[in-house]
């Protein structure tokens, strides 16, 4: 039994940035569709996402909330015949764009999956891989795998077996592991589908406190079925509804609007728990 | 506590399962006992020819004397060729089919087919399109290079498909992760894809190597009956296979040194398929399972 006093979670310094919900767009979504083949999962959604701040997605499953998610950082590149229509800006730049780098993009903006997926190497190489193919070397590898691990709440657990593999640690591990990953590489935003739908209560604690802890340096975006984890991380919440199969946005705000006083009737049924 | 109840259905159903179990461990243990029986026949007929004479000499006498130490050079030429040509065209196939080639892909479909195809072939017909092909149309006469090659075209498709399941096995988050992380194709494959397929890689490479070694018809046209110790793989070379052949088929009093060559292969066999799973083992146990705490 570990008697070690230091607490598991361990946050690292907070960076300088734009403090928390200041209304500084960083990234705006215009009349935005998706379509898979000749089927419309999407249409015309727009909705804008400020700097640093964590905005909780939320909806029945189906009204494209992880598609939605997916075009953030052009991961529907990969699916066949997926198209995406409307303009994504990212700091004022169309993701779309030609002279767009679909590899510094996914840099920039990471992204957290449903299940967590560390590779089935080491610890270390988890975390030197990506960073050794965007080109950091060996020494700078080292220390932003500490930072990273440490950011995490990682690294009292794992700094003794960094060289053992990844599968052998927890779900919740495994999760910030991912965490960790996608933070090593510097990125601005950070995309999350559901990060604790895999986990138990106690490892999803870790991991909302963990979310707490990177806003303000991040700005985050947080798919999640469970509005009582969406109340208590949300700066903003935006909901989606599905209508004749497609999807689309229902109501944008502030957590405190979306959840105390919602505008739209649906939406007030939805957090309720009444429809959905 | 509930106390789980032994009903009468219950109890009979227990009878079937008994009888059902015992029926398929009888079976598994016939299966167990026909190789025993092979092995058992082989080591008592073959283990007094063994001899470190009998693995270095060349043979004397039409093979009734002497040993079989060019006819092992020959057999592992062969095998070195077979596999040299194999492991890069096999791989980047299987790796252009598992990644590249999604089901319904229409180049795809048609290199699978022709796989399937491939693999059901006899190995005769192998044997005389490698002789037609290979010895007579590029010219490479009766060689250890001919039949190599010809065994190539024969395990390519096993070795393949084979590995295009063990790729196909990978779990997509693993692709989804990479993609997301801003990895290349190229990297993901190589540091994460092929080491997570290995398992299947290992298991299409000893059915290869099983098939390459047991080859006798195809090899007969290709790379020749010469039981002369090779001096390049231009050379014409008598394997294994081949000289077990003759010895038992076309030499009179020659079946004592043709358990012994069959002992010798079996081993070679058993050895090869250990040492690949072992290192295959080995490699997953140090890069996936890791040590807990």
């Amino acid at each position: 039994m570990n008697l070690d006093r230091n607490p598991s979670f361990t946050a690292g310094p907070m960076l300088s940035g734009p403090p928390c919900c200041t209304p500084h767009p960083h990234i705006v979504v215009k009349n935005l569709s998706v379509r898979y083949g000749s089927v419309s999962v999407i249409d015309d959604l727009s909705l804008t996402f400020n700097k640093g701040c964590l905005t909780t997605l939320i909806g029945p499953s189906g009204c494209g909330k992880t598609s939605f998610l997916s075009t953030l950082n052009r991961m529907t590149d990969l699916i066949p015949g997926c198209g995406v229509g409307g303009s994504i800006c990212i700091e004022g730049q169309n993701i779309h764009n030609p002279e767009v780098d679909v590899v510094s993009l996914r840099r920039q903006v990471g992204m957290i999956f449903q299940k967590p997926n560390p590779f089935p190497l080491s610890i270390r190489r988890n975390l030197l891989l990506p960073l050794r193919e965007h080109g950091v070397g060996k020494k700078e590898g080292a220390e932003r795998m500490e930072e990273v691990l440490t950011q995490t709440g990682l690294w009292h657990e794992v700094k003794d077996r960094l060289n053992t593999s990844a599968l052998s640690l927890s779900g919740g591990q495994q999760q910030r592991l991912c965490i960790a990953r996608a933070l090593a590489l510097k990125p601005e935003i950070l995309l999350l589908d559901e990060p604790c739908s895999a986990l138990d209560p106690i490892a999803t604690g870790v991991v909302e406190d963990l979310l707490l802890e990177l806003k303000g340096r991040y700005t985050l975006i947080v798919v999640t079925h469970n509005l009582a984890q969406a109340r208590r991380l949300a700066d903003h919440a935006a909901f989606f509804w599905v209508k004749d199969g497609v999807g689309h946005l229902v109501e944008q705000g502030s957590s405190d609007q979306i959840f105390q006083h919602p505008e739209e009737r649906l939406t007030q049924a939805y957090v309720n728990g009444r429809t959905g | 506590m509930i106390e789980l109840q032994h009903t009468g259905a219950g109890r009979s159903g227990g009878l079937a399962d008994k009888m059902a179990g015992f029926i398929f461990k009888a079976m598994a243990l016939g299966v167990a006992l026909l190789f025993l029986w092979l092995l058992t026949d082989l080591v008592r007929h073959g283990l007094g020819s063994i001899s470190v004479a009998f693995l270095t000499e060349a043979p004397r006498n039409a093979g009734r004397e002497g040993g079989i130490g060019p006819i092992i050079v020959s057999t592992l030429s062969i095998l070195g060729v077979c596999l040299a040509t194999v492991l890069p065209l096999g791989m980047g196939t299987a790796v252009f089919l598992g990644e590249f080639a999604p089901p319904g892909h229409g180049f795809g479909t048609l290199v699978r087919r022709s796989l399937d195809v491939l693999a059901g072939v006899p190995s005769i017909v192998f044997g005389l399109f490698g002789n037609a092909f290979f010895c007579v149309y590029l010219g490479l006469g009766f060689s250890i290079l001919s039949g190599g090659l010809t065994l190539a075209c024969m395990v390519l498709p096993i070795f393949i498909r084979s590995c295009e399941e063990g790729l196909r096995a990978v779990p997509s988050s693993m692709r989804h992760a990479a993609a997301a992380l801003g990895m290349s194709r190229f990297t993901t494959l190589t540091h994460i894809l092929l080491p997570a397929a290995l398992p299947g890689l290992a298991v299409g490479l000893v059915l290869g190597i099983g098939r390459a070694l047991a080859e006798t018809a195809a090899l007969i046209f290709s790379s020749g009956y010469v039981d002369r110790m090779p001096q390049s793989i231009h050379d014409s070379g008598r394997s294994l296979s081949i000289h077990i052949y003759e010895l038992s088929m076309n030499v009179a009093g020659g079946d004592g040194a043709a358990y012994g060559s069959a002992l010798v292969l079996i081993s070679m066999l058993l050895v090869i398929n250990g040492l690949a799973s072992h290192i295959a083992g080995k490699w997953l146990g140090k890069h996936q399972m890791g040590e807990l705490g």
